[in-house]
């Protein structure tokens, strides 16, 4: 019988539920639990946290979570992996220790893993490989540049035996490979391996979108007990097959339907997911019910790994200010457009207003407001406005705005909300990969 | 006159975003219905469903073996989830625009 590990998901992203990745901790029999926690703009807002106060910028779950789990962690030999360094690994790992030590978890190892922020290496000449232009041509104050590291920034922590590693940047998929080429004792050019403990990784890393969450359609899809929804477990063996699966008596799902959605979820060219690690190609991926909640997921391969690195470069994009006022009941719709006409008349006529300005008619065309404008007439119709802007000016006098159409706007409009919250701004460029040079140092509890 | 089927009622979806790129991964429930979904679901109609909203171009790849199709969409997201002003910034419900499509039967 061949050997297979057990990696749990903890978390898909930065907010992620806590219970069930306890659940998971206390009764998954995992050899390893990996936190997903990083998206572009969590990144960016890491920088702008630790330009804020130097002891910050790592996820600000990080404590909550690991409280929560460590204990458990130590007692069933389960190895955690994680990106909740975000953009202060060396602050989350401190923190990790601290909490390991309140816990009494003495000589807990935990590795920090550094070397993703690449902001040195970046200015204002730097080239985007998705967008026209360069840095300096942005005009935003850039708040950090973060390579995606790959595998090999995490096997030496692990080969060191940590029981917790903390990194910032990683690829996703990598943090659910490392543990899998650490213990199978893959090469760095085993193609095939690589490719397939990356789609493991892939299918993982979004934490519940492959047990049922974010894929319930009333009479179409149906999810069993998705408010107790349980978070996923990967089965995989030496030669990079697994089977998908969850905890017995939790919520959700997995089905071959699940899996399906998650093989592709940002992935563009099937034959072509490019990672640090390995260029993967699930286009031949086979997906089959082997049990209940039980997916088993083969064929995945790759091809040599990418030359260059991809970086994100973050930048302080001001602030985006949110205003709304609803209006319901007969003529919602024409008395909700006449308030939007009353907003840009007056925005638009106020010296210097230099925001980016979008109204829409939620209930009518918000979300999908640039394809189409649907031919029923809603009754509930709130107008929302929406400004951002690197003058906090201009987005405060749109609130002010909307605000006074309570008094000054088409009659029956209630329910004035406001809000502003920071913006960042992110675009993504390539480095040579001998450039990077990741490293680890370990603390112990 | 029925109400005309939506692709809705044969194959559900999935979106996801990269920068300014989106995917959407469309699923037939049913192998039997894949073919259906690959003639009504070609790149060129998605472009020229919402011209307003779509305004780069659209790939389609095909997964015949899993019966699904994956498009991708360039120039979607209004400048992407960090500067679309868009309250679904990342286009996540876009799923949702394409299964609304009109089966033409």
């Amino acid at each position: 019988m061949s050997e297979t590990i057990r990696l749990g998901c903890g978390a898909g992203f930065s907010s992620d539920r806590l219970g069930p990745a306890v659940d998971l901790a206390q009764r998954g029999a995992l050899d390893y639990l990996v936190f997903e926690c990083i998206g572009e703009r969590t990144m960016a807002f890491g920088h702008r946290d630790r330009m804020l106060d130097p002891s910050r910028g790592y996820n600000p779950q990080l404590g909550a979570r690991l409280r929560a789990v460590l204990g458990h962690c130590r007692a069933n030999g389960t190895r955690i992996v994680t990106n909740m360094g975000v953009a202060n690994p060396r602050a989350a790992a401190a923190l990790a220790i601290s909490i390991a030590r309140e816990l009494g978890l003495d000589g807990l190892k935990v590795a920090c893993i550094e070397g993703d922020d690449v902001g040195g290496l970046v200015d204002a000449d730097t080239a985007f490989m998705d967008h026209p232009g360069t840095v300096g041509d942005v005009g935003l104050r850039m708040v950090g540049a973060n390579v995606y590291l790959g595998i090999d920034a995490l096997l030496p922590a692990l080969e060191a035996g940590a029981d917790v590693v903390i990194a910032g940047r990683i690829a996703d998929p990598a943090l659910f490979l490392a543990p899998l080429a650490h213990r199978f004792g893959w090469a760095p050019d085993d193609w095939t391996a690589l490719g397939r403990g990356t789609l493991a990784g892939h299918l993982m890393e979004c934490g519940m979108q492959i047990t049922g969450g974010y894929f319930a359609d009333p009479g179409f899809k149906d999810v069993p007990r998705l408010a107790d929804c349980g978070f996923p477990i990967a089965e995989v063996g030496a030669d990079g097959g697994f089977v998908v699966t969850k905890l017995d008596d939790t919520g959700g799902c997995v089905t071959p339907a699940t899996v399906k959605e998650q093989l592709l979820y940002e992935v563009h060219d099937p034959t072509s997911y490019l990672t640090p690690d390995v260029t993967a190609d699930f286009s031949r991926v086979g997906i089959e019910r082997v049990g209940h909640d039980r997916v088993r997921v083969t064929g995945a391969s790759g091809r040599a790994r990418p030359e260059k690195l991809k970086v994100t470069v973050g930048f302080d994009g001001g602030f985006l200010g949110e205003g709304g006022v609803s209006y319901a009941g007969p003529n919602a719709r024409a008395r909700a457009e006449l308030a939007a006409d009353v907003v840009r008349q007056r925005l638009t006529r106020r010296n210097g207003f230099g925001g980016d300005l979008r109204v829409d008619l939620v209930g009518l065309n918000s979300l999908h407001a640039t394809a189409q404008v649907p031919a029923g007439a809603s009754e509930d119709i709130r107008l929302r406005v929406a400004v951002r802007s690197t003058e906090r000016d201009d987005v405060d006098f749109m609130l002010w705005e909307v605000e006074s159409l309570l008094c000054c706007g088409p009659a029956g409009g209630g329910g004035y909300r406001g809000q502003v919250t920071p913006c960042v701004v992110t675009h993504s460029t390539l480095i040579a990969r001998d450039l990077v040079r990741p490293t680890f140092e370990m603390f112990a509890a | 006159m029925s109400t005309p089927r939506r692709i809705h009622d044969i194959a559900h979806a999935r979106a996801g975003d990269k920068g300014n790129t989106s995917n959407i991964s469309v699923w037939a429930y049913n192998p039997a219905d894949y073919p259906l979904l690959k003639q009504q679901l070609t790149a060129e109609r998605i472009r020229r469903a919402f011209p307003g909203l779509f305004t780069g171009g659209v790939t389609r790849y095909e997964m015949d073996h899993l019966y699904g199709l994956n498009f991708v969409l360039l120039d979607a997201l209004e400048g992407g989830v960090n500067t679309s002003l868009n309250l679904d910034s990342h286009g996540k419900s876009f799923s949702y625009l394409i299964l609304g499509l009109p089966i033409d039967e």
